[in-house]
């Protein structure tokens, strides 16, 4: 038995509904839980949580919170871990900084490895300690609440689609905040989402489920560039990389991200610096391919790859094709009679025009 | 005036202490009935209003019979030398427990039916043991339902007269309280005294109701702390 990582193993029925899922997670960084609405994914991390009894077993890191073959688990309050709500969910008659002490003063001290001063410089709560929840927006209230489950010192935090109630503003407000986080803390975490923008941020590694089940997993890069996507989402499909800037172009307001197997071009609209990470998205529907280098056309983006792999039908009319440039897959979304007509078949050299990349992170 | 003040001071202890009593009664029945989805819930939510509907002379007559020397609750208290209950102040005090179990359980059922329960589960993710989550987040949220159950418990064991006569007599400075002093002075055609006595409890009642009125609107606009 493996003692690193998240093995979680939970079967349970209510109604129509019936979940069962048998998963090995990474113990590090942050593993995205994705589904439609009703798909059991807030349901998996409540039975994580202890929150929703159901039978199975929970390990982490060789720390066993619930086991088979016993008939009680680990209550909620005896688990180290942190749980943030999808809505609002800070005590009304407890002001900002007796929220944050809250979990804070609950923990012996020898556990604590997060300190108060650390989480409200992270969250950027000074200014708001003496407020009520009452006075705080969306935004606001959401920090208060992912700081002060980090006060707990947690040896897993879960995550509940945290960002869904807010508007864009505070979406966009926060998403650095837990960019930060997953980088800085070395505490695995877990988090429910529906978006397919939040994951491509955000994840390392990638849940997918469907009706109670994991129809995928692995890591991010790994399974956004599998062919054969999940429920239907091939429209919204396309492969992560990480690469580094490496050139600017003033001139024409570009600048250069190296990936193992080539380079792309972006639109330098952020403030990048030479030799930043960047997490770049290109979509299926944006790459079309040509059997040769054709020089006289407008894409400014054109990678020679081989041919992976040709899902045909996907959706009637469409086929998915898998490319590798060098090491890295793309994913190309192309209509059917164009696969024919090209005769596009595995092995195959051809050339990628890639007509838009995304920075995400 | 000796006279005046002896049922009025009767009637006060009567009511401070069944007031005490019933919250500490009452708190875990309110409880229990707001979160419960057992069978017993209807059955017990019953038996709990049942003094709302029955007439006092009814729950005084059975609570007479049960503590009486033949009744159930009578012979337990002979046994352990306590003596019988009827016509004494701790039987009143018994007697009022249960005629204002209702004003008591209802409001802190209605305010622990109003918390957010999810705001429970969020404070056992932050360690919180169930025993914390109720005294640290609970009574205080439920503070306005607390109030108001005092406020009217009190008030209403204040105005009890029924149950009094049937089980606790006219006994000067023991069960001889305000509302059966107040019947007294009528039935003896002394109506000064009558109404001094009620218009007392009049102002009395209106002056509390106020209170309580006012307090619970500064509570819920988050004034007091």
């Amino acid at each position: 038995m493996a003692t690193h990582g998240i093995q979680a193993r939970f079967s349970c029925q209510f109604g129509a509904f019936t979940m069962d899922v048998d998963l090995e997670l990474p113990g590090t960084g942050l593993t995205a839980l994705f589904g439609h609405s009703g798909c059991g994914k807030t349901t998996l991390l409540r039975c994580m949580a202890g929150l929703q009894a159901a039978k199975g077993s929970m390990r982490i890191n060789g720390d066993v919170w619930q086991s088979e073959g016993e008939k009680s688990s680990r209550p909620v309050h005896q688990r180290p871990l942190a749980y943030v709500f999808q809505e609002t969910s800070l005590f009304p008659h407890l002001s900002v900084e007796r929220n944050l002490m809250y979990g804070y003063k609950r923990i012996p001290q020898s556990e604590r490895r997060i300190s108060f001063e650390q989480a409200v410089q992270w969250l950027g709560l000074a200014h708001l300690l003496g407020r009520m929840p009452e006075k705080l927006s969306g935004g606001e209230r959401q920090r208060v609440a992912i700081a002060r489950a980090l006060l707990t010192s947690p040896k897993l935090l879960l995550m509940d689609e945290p960002l869904s109630a807010l508007d864009q503003n505070s979406k966009r407000e926060i998403m650095p905040y837990l960019e930060a986080l997953r980088d800085n803390l070395a505490i695995p975490m877990l988090y429910v989402s529906h978006s397919t923008a939040e994951v491509a941020r955000l994840a390392d590694h990638i849940v997918m489920m469907d009706a109670g089940r994991v129809v995928a997993q692995g890591p991010l890069q790994t399974i956004m560039a599998r062919t054969d996507q999940p429920f239907g989402l091939e429209v919204d499909a396309g492969v992560i990389l990480d690469a580094t800037v490496s050139e600017h172009d003033e001139r024409w307001h570009l600048c250069r991200a190296d990936f193992a197997g080539g380079h792309l071009w972006v639109r330098a609209d952020e403030n990048l610096t030479i030799g930043q990470r960047v997490r770049l998205q290109v979509l299926a529907k944006d790459i079309s391919l040509a059997r040769s280098e054709q020089v006289d056309q407008s894409t400014q983006n054109l990678l020679p790859a081989i041919v992976d792999e040709v899902a045909s039908e996907v959706s009637p009319g469409t086929s998915m094709v898998r490319l590798l440039a060098g090491k890295t897959p793309f994913l190309s979304r192309l209509t059917s009679r164009a696969v024919h007509t090209l005769s596009i078949e595995p092995r195959q050299q051809v050339w990628m025009q890639i007509k838009s990349v995304a920075i995400v992170d | 005036m000796g006279i005046y003040w002896e049922p009025i001071w009767l009637t006060l202890k009567l009511a401070g202490l069944t007031t005490a009593l019933l919250l500490v009664v009452g708190t875990p029945i309110a409880w229990w009935l707001a979160r419960t989805k057992h069978w017993l819930r209807q059955p017990i939510s019953a038996i709990v209003a049942l003094p709302l509907v029955l007439p006092p002379t009814v729950l005084g007559f059975y609570l007479l019979v049960l503590m009486g020397p033949k009744g159930m609750v009578g012979q337990i208290t002979e046994q352990l030398g306590l003596g019988l209950l009827p016509f004494t102040f701790e039987g009143l005090v018994i007697a009022s427990i249960i005629y204002s179990l209702p004003f008591t359980v209802q409001p802190l059922q209605n305010a622990f039916g109003s918390i957010n329960q999810q705001l429970l589960e969020v404070a056992s993710t932050l360690r919180a043991s169930p025993r914390d989550r109720f005294f640290s987040i609970v009574i205080p949220l439920a503070r306005p339902g607390f109030l108001t159950a005092s406020v009217l418990t009190f008030a209403h064991t204040i105005g009890e007269f029924g149950v009094v006569l049937m089980i606790g007599g006219n006994i000067p400075g023991e069960t001889k309280v305000l509302s059966v002093a107040i019947y007294d002075h009528v039935e003896s055609l002394e109506y000064t005294q009558a109404h001094w006595l009620s218009a007392g409890m009049v102002v009395f009642s209106f002056v509390v109701l106020v209170t309580l009125y006012s307090l619970n609107g500064r509570m819920q606009s988050g004034l007091v702390k």
